[in-house]
């Protein structure tokens, strides 16, 4: 062990992760258990959220605004979307605090950090899966056919996973050295539920902001998740593509940042 | 034999500024700005932790290391566990190293006792597989077969030590850190862990164990390193290094009288202050000589700044070593003091006879307030370690404690004093002695 300077590989760190698996298996077992155990409408509360910012979107965007809304009733289109988005907020939210929260660990035992806010990601997506089976429920209410391409449905889960799991490193670790960090990230969060095609479509954009918002890396994965559900619209693969690939620069960047701040932890958490 | 760990050159730097300020990002922008563009320099406190330290520990062995607040100790601990990095220096262990720096880290009061274990264990570095074929012996040993499945959280504090512990206990590694740990807990706690701390010393495994309490260290560890202001300052034998330990507290000379007014290093809020000490005889006269068997006053001065309610006075005895030998409290004693309004005043406590062996006697002086509805803890007003010293000598002769000891006789030893440490009244009688009436006479 090297003092002055860390030449810690790559594959080191890889290695390191996959010795320490089981405590990374736990700590997500950890969060959803005492999520669900915590809360007396337990799984409900999974669905609560983004069935109720449906509904209220529906009412003043789809009844009141006359939000198009691509070929399918505005229930089925913002919902579709809203599943996902739940997930990356509360991802987000949840990693971005999960250093500070986990304190008392970081001072007492040694364990690649990087499983903190993994985990906290990765536990949402429990959530996510108890969400999308309402979605089916929602689909069949509103008679939309369901089509194969609900397959792909879960799949695109992973570079949301990957971008939440990004910022959620630059955020929290960031949130062990200023404690303000942590005022920022709702409304951060706030501004991109705005930027993001989620209560409109993408197509209500004119050029050139509809080019601007693909470097989103959001719009083109809510996009992805809209396009498995609703019958009449083609997955733009090309800004699927360019926005998985933004996710994966963001998070090495998240990771590289990380890394470089992750020995500090244990002195100034 | 083959090297477990190894240190070398190891300092590690605290930069205290960039600690406690800037913990705000928008004060970090500012700052930075200022930086930029006022070009003023930032100014810096650095504190060295550690300091050039250097040690080797060989399989097996068992070290202690022993030092004052702020030594280091737990950084060292801290550093070997990979925890904190040090600033520059390099250090290798060889082996599976677990930790224990706290009992029970990352419990989940929500989670169940069985579901705590598994965390707890996977936290500790333990396999699922390795936690699971030891679930039964961790169960019997925390003793919360009948509450396994319910949550920690209504678990008494008692038992979710022992959990945290048990699990601990049955960690599979070749080296191990113990960070104070043993210093928590009711009686029968204690027992367990310094058990279990002598069944690691018999394994051939290595330990490394951080502690304030000297008898502990001395009964468990052959060699101990004593850390000061962040350096290596002693290490060698146990006895050796911890005699030198408490010799750097200052000598406390015995005298029938002390002045605590000006005494550095004192801990507690200050609503009241011990000002001095004084040991008399029972009809108030300053006591030049104590034995065992002596009736005695104790004498505790005090000044109240502020008033304060519920006041408990308490002082201790202490060997050399740091063996407690007794405790005196009001609250001990059944009294409740109600308010101490500012002023001075004394307090005596009657010591009808005095029933310790002949040694030299530290004291520990303190006052608290225990208020266990509101905070759950105590509040200490005043507390002073080790500002007084008695030497307790043999009843009924010329024989000093100092010459005892020079006979080797008072050698003392952790808790396992020579001759223990109550002094039990007694007479004993000659008359069936096959010697002269006359020799009888002169024993």
């Amino acid at each position: 062990m090297d003092g002055s300077a860390t030449t810690a590989t790559k594959f080191k760190f890889i290695n390191e992760f996959w010795r320490y698996r089981e405590l990374f298996y736990f700590f997500v077992w950890r969060d959803v258990k005492v999520k669900y155990k915590q809360t007396v409408l337990g799984a409900l509360w999974a669905i609560i959220q983004p069935f109720f910012s449906m509904v209220v979107f529906t009412i003043f965007f789809g009844k009141f605004a006359k939000m198009p809304s691509e070929g399918v009733p505005y229930p089925v289109f913002s919902y579709s979307a809203l599943v996902p988005w739940t997930y990356f907020a509360g991802a987000v939210g949840y990693s971005g605090n999960s250093l500070v929260g986990n304190s008392d660990l970081l001072t007492k035992v040694y364990f690649p950090r990087f499983a903190i806010p993994a985990s906290a990601a990765l536990s949402g997506i429990v959530d996510f899966l108890i969400a999308s089976t309402i979605l089916f429920g929602i689909m069949i209410y509103y008679n939309i056919p369901l089509t194969l391409n609900l397959l792909f449905w879960p799949f695109l889960v992973i570079p949301l996973f990957f971008l939440a799991l990004g910022l959620g490193m630059i955020f929290s670790s960031m949130n062990v050295k200023y404690r303000d960090i942590k005022y920022t990230i709702p409304f951060i969060i706030q501004i991109l539920l705005f930027v993001t095609p989620i209560i409109y479509p993408i197509t209500i954009l004119p050029e050139p902001y509809r080019k601007l918002a693909a470097l989103n890396p959001l719009t083109g994965i809510i996009d992805a998740f809209r396009s498995t559900v609703l019958p009449d619209k083609q997955m733009n693969v090309w800004l699927l593509a360019i926005s998985c690939f933004i996710s994966v620069i963001i998070f090495f960047i998240g990771l590289y940042y990380f890394r470089k701040v992750e020995k500090d932890f244990a002195d100034i958490v | 034999m083959s090297t477990s760990i190894i240190v070398e050159n190891l300092s590690k730097k605290y930069d205290i500024s960039k600690l406690r300020k800037e913990t705000q990002f928008r004060e970090a922008l500012i700052n930075f700005s200022k930086r930029i563009f006022l070009r003023g320099e930032s100014r810096k406190e650095e504190i060295w932790a550690l300091k050039d330290i250097s040690f080797t520990v060989e399989k097996g062995e068992i070290v202690g290391i022993i030092g004052r607040n702020g030594a280091g100790k737990s950084t060292m601990l801290k550093i070997l566990s990979k925890i904190t990095y040090p600033t520059t220096g390099r250090f290798d262990v060889f082996g599976r190293v677990g930790s224990l720096l706290e009992v029970g880290t990352g419990f989940h009061y929500e989670l169940s006792g069985r579901e705590n274990i598994y965390l707890n264990g996977s936290i500790l570095g333990m396999k699922k597989k390795e936690v699971k074929a030891k679930l039964d012996a961790i169960v019997a040993f925390a003793e919360v077969e009948k509450f396994l499945d319910t949550p920690i959280k209504r678990y008494s504090t008692g038992m979710r030590l022992r959990l945290g512990f048990a699990v601990a206990a049955h960690m599979d590694t070749d080296i191990l850190f113990v960070d104070e740990v043993l210093a928590v807990g009711d009686v029968s706690f204690q027992k367990k862990c310094m058990d279990t701390m002598k069944d690691i010393k018999n394994s051939g495994r290595t330990v490394i164990f951080v502690s304030h309490t000297m008898a502990t260290v001395e009964n468990l560890c052959p060699r101990v390193l004593l850390f000061e202001k962040g350096k290596l300052r002693m290490d060698g034998r146990s006895a050796d290094v911890i005699k030198e330990y408490i010799a750097q507290f200052g000598d406390t000379v015995p005298q029938s009288r002390f002045d605590l007014t000006s005494v550095p290093n004192r801990q507690g809020s200050g609503e009241i202050r011990y000002t001095g000490i004084e040991f008399l005889t029972p009809d108030g006269q300053p006591k030049e000589r104590i034995c065992s068997g002596d009736s005695m006053k104790v004498r505790l001065h005090y000044k109240v700044h502020e008033t304060i309610s519920r006041p408990e006075f308490y002082f201790d005895l202490k060997t050399d070593v740091g063996a407690r030998v007794t405790t005196f409290g009001t609250a001990l004693s059944g009294h409740e003091i109600q308010t101490l309004h500012p002023g001075t005043g004394y307090l005596d406590v009657d010591i009808d006879f005095l029933n310790i062996i002949p040694d030299r006697y530290y004291l520990n002086v303190w006052v608290n307030t225990c208020d266990l509805l509101i905070t759950e803890n105590d509040t200490i007003h005043d507390g002073l370690e080790r500002v007084a010293a008695i030497d307790v000598e043999m009843p009924g002769s010329e024989h000093s404690y100092q010459r005892l000891k020079e006979s080797g006789g008072a050698a003392t030893k952790g808790l396992d004093k020579w001759w223990g440490a109550v002094f039990i009244p007694c007479r004993w009688n000659f008359h069936g002695m096959h010697i002269s009436e006359e020799s009888k006479q002169n024993i």
